[in-house]
């Protein structure tokens, strides 16, 4: 270790913490046990910040900050819970809720899912917005895994471990707005796909029931995400 | 290319149009080229032909004229006249009137507001010189700023003079451009790029477009000073496809350019080399937000990148990027040819210059008019606009297109510069106006513009592309007459929700106008409501 490292003091809810010039926000905030909500991150994946969930406020600024793209800065005080904040949440969940077709009681990851446990978390009880069930298609044609569309959040986290862990691509994005869809190479069935290696890390990612195993029914299809930090840090000791 | 050279084109242009009587130029925008202005330039030079007069009388293609709504039209120079309407059969009788009275009933009157209270700039070529001719930009003093730029200027000396002329971006959010400028050229990077923002998407804006179409090398000239100005090697224009005509005349003058050594390796002798292509956008609204345009450059789906890091820092392919909008590359050799001092003598004490804007909706001088800023609403629809028509009154002014606002009668008064449209919850944005009268319902334009942004939202972050749908049926609930105290609470709630937590622009300004029809016409949305349970029941009493 060298001695040139630069660290950067800054409070988080108060309580001052340290942080390298890597290091975001809401890394140094999991290092303190302060759990910021969030659905697309993923330790080990590129951060997008495209949930809005792990939005923080910062003392002098008016406007919210997504905490895991933004580096801290010397002397910086981030408020991680707030009413403002909470409500926020709140909403966001809920338009999710909205959005697709989230009920829980036939889901193969009911009691697994990131989605419920944060809707459990933050308290969301009711969902003030129409709910707007588009049809989606689910497809079976893989051996091993399915997609349920209908239960995707677009989180983006199953296309970025196929591009950065798994080097396949397989999966990407096609239309935009509320019918943005994940799809499979040029949107073929995942069955016929030329590029995928069944290697199961994008269900494994996926914090809804949208990606799961075969053959597994109602809340039989709990994730296992041990994988990442291990592939993460064999990668890191090789770049070394 | 030196200056000589320069001058020597501008003079044998000069003899070229002297050796005419008359010259008469066509307007080929794609808005009269739409009422068959290009079937005009034909008969017009085949009846030229034929009558033997082709050393005497010159046809030429010129761009847009502003006056839109009189389309196509017809100027004939040295005389000045203008006339209105012109269809391919009448033309003819244009030539027919040359040397004898001029067609009065076709004439389009000069001496009203709409000509004498504008100041063009930026269009000061639109309408004069041929869009598809180098050598008629040259003899209208262009390329004069580049070469003097690059031969007689450091580049420290051009950023003062942008910063001195105080110009603001014009894609609509005003970031002062000389800073932009000095930030680019100050960081360090063996490659950096210009970038020239095209992709027009608001609806009923078409400012840029003009601009493309009528004085492209006006474009390029501001680009490749940029590029001399932040050390830049290579440029790239995004348009739209939709703009078929722009692309057509911005790749054909880039050709030219490159021809007369004006773009390329040692511009004009120098060291410098500049270079430019075009790229087109298929279409995405998001992809004029400036992230999502150089993710669309660079291959990828056309969504918002999160920022910092600032495309001046790591903008295309990681390097440092220049972004500006075509109207404020329009204004650049003017500020250079004339200096900042002289550009920052018109407008106001933050907003300096003109602004080109797109004066459509319920207005009778419809078309493409250019301002000083600090002009006031009133004079641009009363004076400039003719007013409304059909006897109907003003309701409001909708400026910033689907991420702007409308602005009532009673603040017609307001004078047009980017902070008091602010003020006023709307925004300059990058020139739509959009004039609405007492037939239309405030509801169902919010509702327009929600649609807008609800299928134009790339759908990446989810307040954006969930709030702006469950927006969307809201004021159709409303427009039903089915909405309920609770859902003005819940639209209220939710346009708070998106602007503050959206990850781009264009989720961050959807709401707007919501947020500004409820600010002042919130009784149409009261009207709509259905009569609550309480008050239902007081009335059956």
């Amino acid at each position: 270790m060298s001695g040139n490292t630069t660290i950067k003091t800054f409070v988080i809810d108060g309580n001052p913490v340290s942080a390298t010039e890597s290091e975001t926000i809401l890394d140094v905030a999991r290092q303190n046990g302060v759990n910021i909500p969030t659905l697309c991150n993923m330790s080990g994946l590129t951060s997008t910040g495209q949930c809005r969930l792990c939005m923080v406020e910062i003392a002098g600024s008016n406007r919210l900050t997504p905490s895991c793209v933004t580096k801290p800065e010397e002397g910086m005080e981030v408020v991680t819970e707030s009413p403002r904040l909470l409500k926020y949440r709140q909403m966001i969940l809920e338009l999710l809720f909205s959005e697709r077709n989230h009920i829980c009681a036939v889901c193969v990851t009911n009691g697994n899912c990131e989605l419920q446990s944060m809707a459990q978390r933050l308290e969301v009880d009711h969902v003030r917005y129409e709910y707007l069930h588009p049809k989606f298609k689910v497809d079976g044609s893989h051996p091993k895994f399915e997609v349920d569309h209908n239960r995707c959040i677009l989180c983006g986290r199953c296309v970025r471990v196929c591009d950065e862990i798994e080097g396949a691509h397989t999966r990407d994005l096609r239309n935009r707005g509320i019918q943005t869809l994940v799809i499979t190479d040029f949107d073929g069935p995942w069955g016929e796909s030329k590029s995928c290696t069944s290697c199961g890390k994008c269900v494994h990612v996926c914090p809804t029931g949208a990606l799961a195993e075969k053959g597994k029914s109602v809340a039989e299809m709990a994730k296992r995400r041990q994988f990442l930090p291990y592939l993460v840090m064999r990668r890191k000791g090789a770049s070394k | 290319m030196t200056n000589e050279e320069l001058l020597e084109i501008v003079e044998k242009e000069a003899e070229n149009t002297a050796k005419f009587r008359h010259r008469l130029g066509v307007c080929t925008g794609t808005g009269c080229m739409s009422s068959r202005s290009a079937a005009i330039v034909t008969e017009l030079q085949a009846e030229v032909k034929k009558r033997g007069l082709e050393n005497e009388i010159q046809v030429k293609k010129v761009g847009c004229m502003g006056l839109c709504a009189a389309g196509p039209i017809i100027s004939v120079q040295p005389e000045n006249i203008f006339y209105r309407d012109m269809t391919p059969e009448e033309a003819v009788s244009v030539i027919d009137s040359l040397d004898s009275e001029p067609l009065h009933e076709k004439m389009i009157d000069i001496s009203e507001p709409f000509f004498y209270r504008q100041e063009k700039y930026a269009l000061e070529n639109a309408g004069v010189v041929d869009p598809e001719r180098i050598e008629d930009y040259i003899a209208a003093g262009g390329y004069a700023a580049l070469i003097r730029a690059i031969t007689e200027m450091t580049p420290l000396d051009v950023i003062q003079e942008i910063i001195a002329s105080g110009l603001r971006g014009r894609g609509g959010a005003g970031y002062p451009t000389g800073l932009k400028w000095s930030t680019v050229a100050k960081i360090e990077s063996d490659l950096k790029y210009i970038v020239c923002n095209a992709d027009e998407g608001d609806p009923g804006a078409f400012m840029d477009r003009s601009v493309l179409e009528s004085d492209p090398h006006r474009v390029l000239e501001g680009m490749a000073i940029a590029a001399f100005a932040v050390g830049a090697s290579q440029g790239y224009i995004y348009v739209r496809a939709e703009y078929p005509l722009a692309i057509k005349r911005m790749k054909a003058a880039i050709k030219q350019a490159e021809k007369m050594g004006l773009l390329g390796q040692d511009i004009c002798g120098t060291p410098f080399n500049f270079k430019v292509d075009v790229r087109l956008g298929a279409g995405a609204f998001v992809c004029g937000e400036e992230t999502a345009l150089l993710n669309s450059i660079e291959g990828n789906r056309g969504m918002p990148r999160l920022r910092p890091p600032y495309p001046a820092e790591a903008g295309l392919f990681q390097k440092p990027t220049l972004v500006n909008n075509v109207e404020t590359f329009a204004n650049i050799s003017g500020i250079i040819g004339d200096g900042g001092k002289w550009f920052a003598r018109i407008g106001t004490a933050k907003s300096k210059g003109t602004k080109v804007f797109a004066l459509t909706g319920k207005i009778k001088n419809t078309g493409l008019i250019e301002v000083p800023m600090g002009i006031t609403l009133r004079e641009i629809v009363y004076d400039i606009g003719g007013g409304i028509p059909n006897g109907r009154k003003f309701k409001a002014i909708q400026t910033g297109g689907p991420s702007g606002g409308c602005i009532p009668a009673e603040h017609l008064d307001t004078p047009v510069d980017y902070e008091s449209l602010k003020a006023l919850g709307s925004m300059m944005g990058s020139g739509g106006m959009i004039v609405i009268d007492d037939t239309s319902n405030m509801i169902d334009m919010a509702r327009f513009f929600m649609e807008f942004s609800m299928e134009e939202s790339c759908g990446k972050c989810a307040p954006c592309r969930v709030g702006t749908v469950q927006l969307y049926n809201l004021l159709g609930k409303f427009q039903q007459g089915e909405a309920t105290e609770a859902d003005l609470a819940t639209l209220e709630e939710l346009c708070d929700l998106v602007r503050n937590t959206s990850l781009c622009g264009l989720g961050q300004a959807a709401p707007n106008p919501i947020v500004s029809t409820l600010r002042y016409f919130r009784n149409e949305y009261l009207e709509k409501m259905k009569p609550s349970a309480a008050a239902a029941k007081e009335e059956a009493r």
